[in-house]
């Protein structure tokens, strides 16, 4: 088949018809699947804070299976893979290889997450996401995501195959832009990911089938191979996407091509054991295991994570002032198009990951404060912090950009738009805090009653859980009323959104994100100024001097946030 | 766009393996010895700090864990309470307590400042131990006896909450251990400190 191109009248790039084709179903399905998501977390909210409690215990506990399936694997994969698919094709003007193999990848992912969302809405896998055993599902549920899995394995398999087309067929000079690299490093991951999902998930099809025994702590160490290995691939898309909004809205540079990609490098050489995260407190392993692992190898993709954190932003200070945007510290930040949803929901993808998920992540995970983590509404406060409010906004804003690049839509709702990643990052900032603080309080995490009026012995928490509780409600609902506002806009303008005018005119358009109306195009005496900026002029502080003042903010956080987690530590009894 | 700088969508021209500018290296050194800080603060616990998940972990059948349970109660039951055993071991004990939906057997009353090896294992699914208001956690695993080695530091009235999703009774699984002060007397609670 001879691929179809199109040229792309805001960038100039070629666009594959059938890529473009399968970014748009991959992503519409990925919406779909974020509406279900939505729909429970509102529910779920509204029964563990306390005073409403609306659901019953059995579909309480069924939802937040949908939940996760929804969110962390359908959601978040789908559109994964059509970044995937969007960094090999689009971005380097090249064709999408073999798509009818495309075509079908997609077909078995879609069949696998029907049968999982079927049977877990008609009760036959009441397992929760992390299905332990000998908790046992209907065994079509195991078979539905493998199906899945397969599928997305071979979209990763197509999207190495579109790479290797690409440099063959020379349709770019050079080597690969920073985003296709991240999004390279966050399929590499997928393959190692997807692989500890087929060695976890064909055992437990098979044992749920008699066939097999299953020991329930060597499926707790696989299954989280999978299910922390895959927040990588997220965080590494994410990064990605980062570095491509901070392109499109402020005309971010990249510092130093080879300190973000050895970044990137160090996310897939140290993730390793991932699983352990989430084994710091079981019976299995020993404490050297655990030490090694849960650091990463020496927190070196914690490190990678915090080169980002400055190469990202720093990136966006050096485009601004490259343009004459900004002379003081903060100045640049100041005068950034605040207005334009890309553009904010990147900002606060970025501080939010960083700030609230990043901390907390690498303080739980640490061996012995983990005791006072496990299990706790700690644990769900920081990874709604990373791959929500991180991961999840990251994607919103560039779908912003990706409805009139890809779609050749307008964005719907426009006003709307404009303020839904701000009452996002709201929301989530409430949600996330509230349940992090009552986890403190060792409220579990996955319960439905903590008022505990059926247990034998009666236990009362302060009465402090129950306001944190109500705001984790409210910050929840704030996010999922944001959420839905997405879903909204995003549906609206892919199907009945009007056609994306001629944007030559260098005004600004109402459904426009501004990044393409007024492109932050670099003058041509670019390298010059770049220069200039370098030198000795900015000082002791270098070319990014108020993202170097932000950073140091972070890390005085950051060290407070993990000492004050030891003293903690500190007061329970001794155990060893 | 053949300049040298350039955005992260754009292809780099030629070679881009260039050194970085002091400012960045100057963040890569400071994040490195951050990070192992980190590192470093776990050896360190497990050499002075009195809390680590370390044990003695073994393989168990949970049927036979569950036996080695009820032999234990046999030995040092002094009550019953909501029809759980309540028991008593003396300090340095080994201590069992098994975990099955939806109940925590048995009760037990402990000293203050005594150590006890605490065998923790669940004779059907998974469950979590979280000890109440302490927040102390561990993770329960059919299969595996977990042995911790606890010593009590303050008295009181605590509780087990099961916090590893079990099945549709789950949030009803709560424990309880009674911490006795040094000379054996029961205190009011002591619990809700948090």
């Amino acid at each position: 088949m001879t691929a179809v191109f199109r040229a792309c009248p805001v960038t100039g790039r070629k666009i594959d018809a059938q890529a473009e084709a399968l970014i748009r179903v991959n992503a519409v399905v990925s919406i779909v699947s974020l509406l279900i998501g939505a729909i429970a977390a509102v529910l779920l909210v509204l029964t563990r804070w306390q005073a409403v409690h609306l659901l019953p215990a059995d579909w309480f506990y069924r939802l937040l299976g949908v939940h996760g399936m929804s969110m962390l694997i359908f959601f978040i994969l789908f559109f994964e893979m059509a970044v995937l698919i969007f960094a090999s094709t689009v971005l380097l003007n090249a064709r999408q290889v073999a798509p009818k193999v495309g075509w079908a990848a997609f077909g078995l992912m879609v069949v696998g997450a029907v049968m999982v969302e079927v049977l877990m809405f008609a009760g036959k896998a009441d397992v929760l996401f992390t299905s332990y055993p000998p908790l046992k599902a209907h065994p079509l549920y195991y078979l539905g995501i493998i199906l899945f899995a397969v599928g997305a394995l071979i979209v990763v398999g197509l999207f190495f195959a579109n790479l290797v087309v690409a440099k063959r067929e020379r349709t770019y000079e050079g080597s690969v832009p920073l985003v296709t690299f991240g999004a390279v490093t966050a399929a590499i991951i997928a393959v190692i990911t997807l692989l500890h999902g087929a060695a976890i998930y064909i055992p437990a099809f098979l044992w749920s089938l008699g066939l097999m025994n299953m020991d329930a702590q060597i499926y707790r160490m696989v299954w989280w191979g999978l299910g922390h290995s895959s927040q990588q691939i997220n965080v590494a898309a994410m990064v990605a996407i980062w570095y491509m909004l901070g392109g499109l809205t402020v005309g971010a540079v990249v510092l130093n091509e080879k300190v973000s990609r050895v970044a990137f490098v160090l996310y897939i050489l140290f993730i390793s054991m991932a699983s352990a995260h989430h084994l710091l407190v079981d019976p299995g392993m020993g404490s050297a295991w655990k030490v090694v692992n849960t650091s990463y190898f020496m927190y070196m993709a914690v490190l990678a994570s915090m080169i980002h954190g400055f190469t990202v932003p720093a990136g966006m200070e050096l485009g601004q002032r490259l343009r004459g945007i900004g002379t003081g510290l903060f100045d640049w930040l100041k005068r950034a198009p605040w207005g334009d949803p890309g553009f904010a929901a990147l900002v606060f993808s970025v501080v939010l990951f960083g700030f609230i998920g990043g901390i907390t992540g690498v303080t739980i995970g640490t061996e012995q404060i983990n005791i006072i983590v496990h299990n706790t509404l700690r644990v769900p406060g920081h990874f709604h912090a990373t791959v929500v409010a991180g991961t999840a906004l990251a994607f919103m804003g560039a779908t912003y950009y990706l409805i009139p690049l890809i779609f050749r839509k307008k964005v719907a709702f426009w006003g709307m738009a404009r303020i839904q990643p701000y009452l996002f990052a709201i929301g989530m900032v409430i949600f996330t805090m509230s349940m992090t603080f009552a986890g403190s309080f060792g409220v579990p995490r996955r319960h439905w009653d903590i008022s505990f009026s059926q247990a034998p012995f009666d236990l009362q928490f302060s009465p402090a859980v129950d306001l944190l509780l109500a705001l984790t409600a409210i910050g929840g609902l704030l996010a999922a009323t944001s959420a839905f506002m997405f879903i909204a806009i995003a549906v609206v303008s892919v199907f009945f959104g009007q056609p994306l005018p001629d944007l030559s005119g260098g005004y600004p358009i109402a459904g426009v994100p501004l990044g393409l109306t007024n492109p932050p195009r670099h003058a041509p005496d670019v390298d010059a100024r770049n220069a200039e900026l370098h030198g000795p002029k900015m000082g002791w502080m270098g070319p990014a001097p108020g993202t170097l003042a932000l950073v140091g903010v972070f890390l005085a956080a950051f060290i407070v946030y993990f000492f004050v987690n030891w003293k903690v530590l500190s007061f329970v009894w001794k155990i060893g | 766009m053949a300049s040298e700088t350039h955005t992260g969508l754009d292809s780099p021209k030629g070679v881009w393996w260039k050194p970085a500018h002091r400012t960045e290296r100057l963040w890569v050194g400071i994040a490195f010895a951050w990070c192992l800080v980190l590192f470093a603060m776990m050896p360190f616990w497990h050499w002075k700090g009195g809390q680590n998940p370390s044990g003695i972990r073994r393989r168990v059948e949970p049927a036979k864990f569950f036996a080695r349970t009820q032999e234990f109660i046999k030995q040092y039951q002094v009550g019953t309470e909501s029809g759980i055993p309540v028991v008593e071991p003396p300090p340095g004990a080994d201590i069992y307590l098994t975990a099955l939906t939806y109940q925590w057997i048995p009760v037990l009353r402990l000293r203050k400042g005594a150590e006890y090896t605490l065998h923790l294992s669940a004779l059907d699914v998974n469950h979590g131990f979280s000890l109440f208001p302490l927040n102390v956690n561990f993770q329960v695993v059919p299969g595996y006896d977990y042995g911790l080695r606890v010593t009590p530091t303050e008295a009181g009235d605590f509780r087990i909450i099961c916090n590893e999703f079990c099945g549709i009774g789950h949030h009803t699984m709560v424990g309880r251990v009674i911490v006795l002060d040094e000379s054996g007397n029961e205190v009011g609670r002591s619990g809700g400190a948090q």
